[in-house]
């Protein structure tokens, strides 16, 4: 499988690590008053879709950056990839 | 005070040199190294001072820069966004992090790396079937000042092209410093042997 990484252009899947959902992006604000519900949900609660599935991969082997890869669970095409960095600015989140 | 006899990565007292026909492989140990990360919102405070610090200006993706300061001769390569390291003389720049963290302040953090890196320069005709043996990186395509992380011989590192086809760098984590010069060496005898 390979990874088109948007800095580094297509990078063998063997030089990343697979880390789950990019819902884990939106931790929940621990001060909240429905932490304890919230990080139930966060820990526990995931779709299992089969079709796209956006999840977060480490390239371990390269600049160690975290990417947000849309898969397709049932083909593995890969349709797209993004810096985590940038997702993660993009949903308001400082850095 | 402490009397500590310094050695090589390689555990010699000078650098180690294996000739083949065709290739040379050099333990290189006169490179000082430091990785700097410019914090956010402080990015073109750090690539200002640097430029002013190295000679060159700070490179892109995949890419190094060569300078000189006063005589003295610099590098950097990207390793990851607003991330580069500094490679510098290590007579001139024996304290390379701490001198590079007083001129940029706050406006990056700086980690101190020379120790923890052992560097084998490759030179020769046959540098390139060396290489495409080793890692998954596509070398004979790989540009003057091309860089990569990549994993040698299942051993993760850095591999900068000098000169294309010709002259390559490999720098890999000092504990592992013999098994990535056993993987070169052993390699360079069944390509040249």
């Amino acid at each position: 499988m390979i990874i088109h990484h948007p800095l580094l252009g297509p990078r063998d899947a063997q030089e990343f690590v697979y880390l789950g959902d990019a819902s884990l992006i939106d931790r929940p604000d621990w001060q909240a008053e429905d932490a304890a519900g919230a990080f139930h949900d966060y820990l526990y609660l995931r779709d299992n879709p089969a079709g796209l599935h956006r999840e977060l991969w480490f390239h371990e082997q390269g600049d160690r950056s975290w990417l947000v890869v849309t898969r397709d669970t049932t083909t593995h095409e890969i349709t797209s990839v993004e810096l985590a960095r940038d997702v993660a600015r993009a949903r308001g989140r400082s850095r | 005070m402490h009397d500590l006899i310094p050695l090589s990565p390689l555990g010699g007292a000078a650098p180690q040199v294996d000739m083949f026909d065709g290739l040379q492989i050099r333990e290189v140990t006169d490179r000082a190294l430091a990785s700097v990360a410019a914090r956010l919102g402080h990015e073109a405070v750090c690539q200002g001072t640097l430029r002013a610090l190295i000679g060159a200006d700070l490179p892109g993706p995949g890419q190094s820069v060569e300078g000189s300061v006063q005589g003295l001769s610099y590098a950097a390569f990207w390793t990851a966004p607003e991330t580069w390291m500094i490679d510098a003389d290590h007579g001139a720049h024996e304290l390379l992090a701490q001198d590079l963290a007083q001129a940029l302040g706050a406006s990056a953090s700086v980690t101190e790396q020379t120790d923890g890196w052992c560097r084998f320069d490759l030179e020769g005709a046959r540098v390139c079937d060396l290489l495409e043996r080793l890692c998954a990186v596509d070398v004979r395509m790989m540009g003057q000042g091309g860089v990569t992380r990549t994993a040698l011989h299942h051993i993760g590192g850095y591999l900068w092209c000098q000169a294309p086809g010709r002259r390559f760098v490999v720098l890999g984590s000092r504990s592992s410093a013999r098994s990535l010069h056993h993987a070169l060496v052993e390699t360079a005898r069944s390509i040249t042997g």
